[in-house]
C-alpha cells in the first residue's frame, strides 16, 4: 500500500491517468445516478435494481457483438428496448408498491435484482464480458512518462454528455418533462392540475431504466460486465445520489465524477481487489458525513 | 407435556405474566418434540434440520430490529461473520498462534487433542456472542442516526465492506479462508454433537425473545416502531433501547456464526461468513413470510422457506434464485403481513388479542376466547 503511495508521488503522470480513467468511468455513473435521483425524487422508490438494469444494458451490447454488430449501434436498441422493461416492470411490480412504505420498494427492487441477475446468469453464463469496440488506443507522453487514452473511452465520454443534455433537455422543454417535474413537486397538487401521475410514474420508471441502459452499453465497451456486478453499480448511484442530493443535476455531477476519481485511486493503492470494497466505504463515509450534518439540526437522515 | 407447561403457568399467575397462551405452549411442544425426534427419525437429514434451526434462529433476530423495532437492516448478517470469525480465532488462537495456523491452511503438523477442541469451542462461542454484541454497540454509534432506507443500505453496505476487509485480511487467512479445527469423533458424532447446539441455540434465542417482548423493553421498541419521535418525547431513550435490540440480536447471531463454521469445517469471508444475498436476504424473507413484528411468524417463516428452498434447490437447479427473488416480490406486494400477521387479523382470538370493546359486548355472550 505505502509502495503504491510511493509510486504516485514518484511518477505523478499515473495519477494524470488514474484522474482521466476516474472522469471517464465517472461519467457513466453520473447517467445512472441521474436515474436514480429522477425516480427517487418523483415516485419516492428505491430502486436497487438500478445497476442490474446498468448489466442488462451491457448484455445488450455484448449480445449484439457476439453477432458481429458493432456495440455502438447497440444504444439505441438497448435504450428502447430497457424503456420498454422498464415500463413492464413499472406496470407489474413498482405501481403496487408507490404507495406503499419506503422499504417496500427497496426490498421489493432487492427481489426484481436477484431475478435479474439470476437469469442473466442462466442466459448467459457467469463469465465476465467485454463488448469489444475496436477503436485503437493512443499513448500520450506526460512527464516523464506516457498514459494511455483508449479512444472509446473519450467517445462514451461524449456520448455520457450528449445523453445528459438530451434527459435534461427533455425534462426541461417538453410536456411530459414538465409534468414529471410538477408530480415531483407535489403528487396530490399535480393529479389536481388534471396530470395523469400514473403515466408520469410509469414514464419516469422506463425513462431511469433507459437511461441504465445506455449507461451499461458504455461500460459493457469501456470495462467489464458480468451477471453479478450489478449490486456494486446499485451501491454507486446511491452513494452519489446520498451525497448530492436528488433535483441537483451539479451535485450529481460532481459527485460521479469525485466517486470515480476516488474509485480509481483507491482501486491504485489498496489494490484492485478493494476496489469494490472503496465503493462500500464511500457510502459509509457518505452516510456518516450525513448523519453529522443532520446532528447539527437534531434531525436523523430520512 | 403440555399440562405441565399449563399448571407452571398457572401456578405463576394465569392472567398477568404467563409466558405462553394454551395454543403458543402446544406448538411450542410440538416443535421441541420435533426437534427431538427429528434427528433420530431422519438421520441422513441431521445437517439440514441443523441448519433449520439457523434458520429460525435468524428470522427471529432479524425480527426483533425489522419486526419489533421498525428498523429493516439488510446487514445483520455481518454479526454472523462476524461471530464466525470470532470463533474460529479464538478456538486456533486459544493454543497456537492464528498467523501460522491460517498461512498453512492449516496443513501445518498442529493439530488439536479433543479436550482443546472442547474447550476451544466452548470459549470460542462465547467469545463469538460477546464480541458480536460488542461490535453492535459500537457500530450502533454510527448507523442509528439513518431512518428507513438509509438504515437498511447503511447496514447492506457495512456487511458488503466486512466480507472485502476480512478478504484482504492476511493474519486471518484472507480470501482463502480458515480451515477450522477437526472435530475429534466420527462423522455422526460431529452432526448431533452440533445439532444439539443449534437446536438448543435456537430454542434460547426463541424463550429469550418471547419473554423479552413481554417486557417493557418489547413495549419500548414497539413504540419506537410506531413512532420514534414521540416515543423519546414519552421519555423513551431510544438510542439506548435501538442499541440494546441490536446488541440481543447480535449477540445470538454470534453463536449462530460460530456453529455454522464449525460444521461446515471451512469458513472464507465472502460464501460462507458474509453471504449477504444468500443468508443475508433470507433472514428478511423468512421473517417477512411468516409474518414480522410477530413471535411465531419468523418461526413458522423459517420452516416454510427452508422446505420449499430445499425442495426447489433440488427440483429445479439454476432456477432456485429466480424463484427466491420471484417469492420476495410476490411476498413483499400481496402478502406483507406475512401468514401469522394475516392470520391474527383474521382470527384474533386465537392470538389472544382482544378486538374491541363494543364489539365485543354487542357480539352475543359467547365468551370470547380469553
Amino acid at each position: 500500500m505505502l509502495d503504491n503511495l510511493n509510486l504516485l508521488v514518484f511518477a505523478p503522470y499515473l495519477g494524470v491517468q488514474l484522474l482521466l480513467d476516474g472522469i471517464f468511468i465517472g461519467a457513466i455513473f453520473a447517467l445512472a445516478a441521474y436515474g436514480l435521483a429522477l425516480v427517487w425524487g418523483v415516485m419516492n422508490v428505491k430502486n436497487l435494481s438500478q445497476g442490474e438494469f446498468v448489466i442488462m444494458g451491457g448484455y445488450f451490447a455484448w449480445y449484439m457483438s457476439t453477432y458481429g454488430i458493432h456495440p455502438m449501434y447497440a444504444l439505441p436498441v438497448a435504450i428502447i428496448g430497457m424503456f420498454g422493461f422498464g415500463w413492464v416492470v413499472y406496470k407489474t411490480i413498482i405501481s403496487r408498491v408507490v404507495e406503499k412504505d419506503m422499504f417496500t420498494s427497496l426490498l421489493a427492487t432487492f427481489g426484481l435484482a436477484i431475478v435479474i441477475q439470476q437469469g442473466l446468469n442462466l442466459a448467459f453464463g457467469p463469465e465476465v464480458q467485454v463488448a469489444e469496440s475496436g477503436f485503437p488506443t493512443h499513448t500520450v507522453p506526460i512527464w516523464g512518462g506516457e498514459i494511455t487514452i483508449a479512444e472509446i473511452r473519450f467517445y462514451s465520454f461524449l456520448i455520457c454528455c450528449v445523453l445528459a443534455g438530451g434527459v435534461v433537455t427533455f425534462m426541461k422543454k417538453s410536456r411530459m418533462g414538465q409534468a414529471i417535474r410538477a408530480t415531483a413537486q407535489d403528487v396530490r397538487a399535480a393529479k389536481v392540475m388534471g396530470i395523469d401521475t400514473e403515466k408520469v410514474f410509469a414514464f419516469t420508471y422506463a425513462l431511469n431504466a433507459a437511461i441504465c441502459g445506455a449507461a451499461g452499453v458504455l461500460i459493457s465497451m469501456i470495462w467489464v460486465i458480468q451477471p453479478f456486478y450489478g449490486i456494486t453499480h446499485s451501491i454507486r448511484s446511491f452513494v452519489i445520489v446520498t451525497a448530492a442530493g436528488f433535483g441537483n443535476l451539479a451535485g450529481v455531477l460532481m459527485a460521479s465524477f469525485g466517486l470515480g476519481v476516488a474509485e480509481q485511486y483507491g482501486g491504485f493503492i489498496f489494490g484492485a481487489e478493494l476496489q469494490q470494497a472503496t465503493v462500500v466505504g464511500m457510502l459509509l463515509l457518505v452516510l456518516i458525513w450525513r448523519q453529522i450534518q443532520m446532528n447539527r439540526l437534531r434531525q436523523a437522515v430520512q | 407435556m403440555t399440562t405441565a407447561t399449563d399448571v407452571k403457568a398457572a401456578e405463576t399467575g394465569t392472567h398477568k405474566r404467563r409466558l405462553m397462551s394454551n395454543n403458543d405452549s402446544m406448538i411450542f411442544a410440538g416443535l421441541v418434540l420435533f426437534g427431538i425426534l427429528g434427528p433420530i427419525l431422519f438421520p441422513n437429514y441431521t445437517f439440514q434440520i441443523a441448519v433449520l434451526w439457523l434458520m429460525v434462529l435468524f428470522a427471529l433476530t432479524w425480527d426483533i430490529m425489522g419486526g419489533q423495532m421498525g428498523y429493516n437492516s439488510l446487514g445483520n448478517i455481518f454479526f454472523f461473520g462476524a461471530g464466525m470469525y470470532i470463533c474460529a480465532i479464538v478456538q486456533v488462537g486459544l493454543f497456537t498462534d492464528v498467523g501460522a495456523y491460517t498461512s498453512v491452511s492449516g496443513q501445518g503438523n498442529f493439530k488439536f487433542t479433543p479436550d482443546q477442541y472442547y474447550i476451544g469451542v466452548a470459549v470460542g462461542l462465547v467469545a463469538a456472542a460477546i464480541g458480536s454484541s460488542l461490535l453492535a454497540v459500537a457500530l450502533g454509534w454510527i448507523v442509528f442516526g439513518l431512518r428507513g432506507p438509509y438504515f437498511a443500505i447503511g447496514t447492506l453496505g457495512m456487511a458488503l465492506a466486512a466480507g472485502e476487509l476480512i478478504g484482504a485480511w492476511g493474519w486471518v487467512g484472507g480470501g482463502s479462508g480458515i480451515p477450522m479445527p477437526v472435530y475429534p469423533g466420527s462423522g455422526d458424532g460431529k452432526s448431533y454433537f452440533f445439532y444439539v447446539l443449534c437446536f438448543a441455540a435456537a430454542i434460547a434465542t426463541f424463550l429469550f425473545l418471547k419473554w423479552l417482548y413481554s417486557t417493557q423493553f418489547g413495549l419500548a421498541i414497539n413504540a419506537i416502531r410506531d413512532d420514534e419521535g414521540k416515543a423519546e418525547a414519552m421519555g423513551v431513550h431510544t438510542l439506548r433501547h435501538k442499541t440494546v435490540a441490536w446488541a440481543v440480536s447480535a449477540f445470538f447471531l454470534g453463536i449462530a456464526g460460530g456453529l455454522f463454521g464449525n460444521m461446515t469445517g471451512f469458513i472464507e469471508p465472502l460464501e460462507v461468513a458474509f453471504p449477504t444475498i444468500t443468508f443475508g436476504i433470507f433472514m428478511v424473507a423468512m421473517a417477512l413470510l411468516g409474518g414480522k413484528g410477530t413471535i411465531w411468524g419468523p418461526v413458522l417463516g423459517a420452516i416454510l422457506f427452508h422446505i420449499v428452498k430445499e425442495v426447489t434447490w433440488t427440483y429445479f437447479l439454476g432456477w432456485q434464485w429466480v424463484a427466491l427473488g420471484v417469492i420476495i416480490i410476490i411476498n413483499i406486494i400481496y402478502f406483507q403481513q406475512g401468514i401469522v400477521g394475516w392470520l391474527q387479523e383474521k382470527y384474533p382470538g386465537w392470538f389472544g388479542i382482544e378486538v374491541d370493546e363494543r364489539a365485543r359486548a354487542e357480539a352475543p355472550a359467547k365468551g370470547a376466547a380469553q
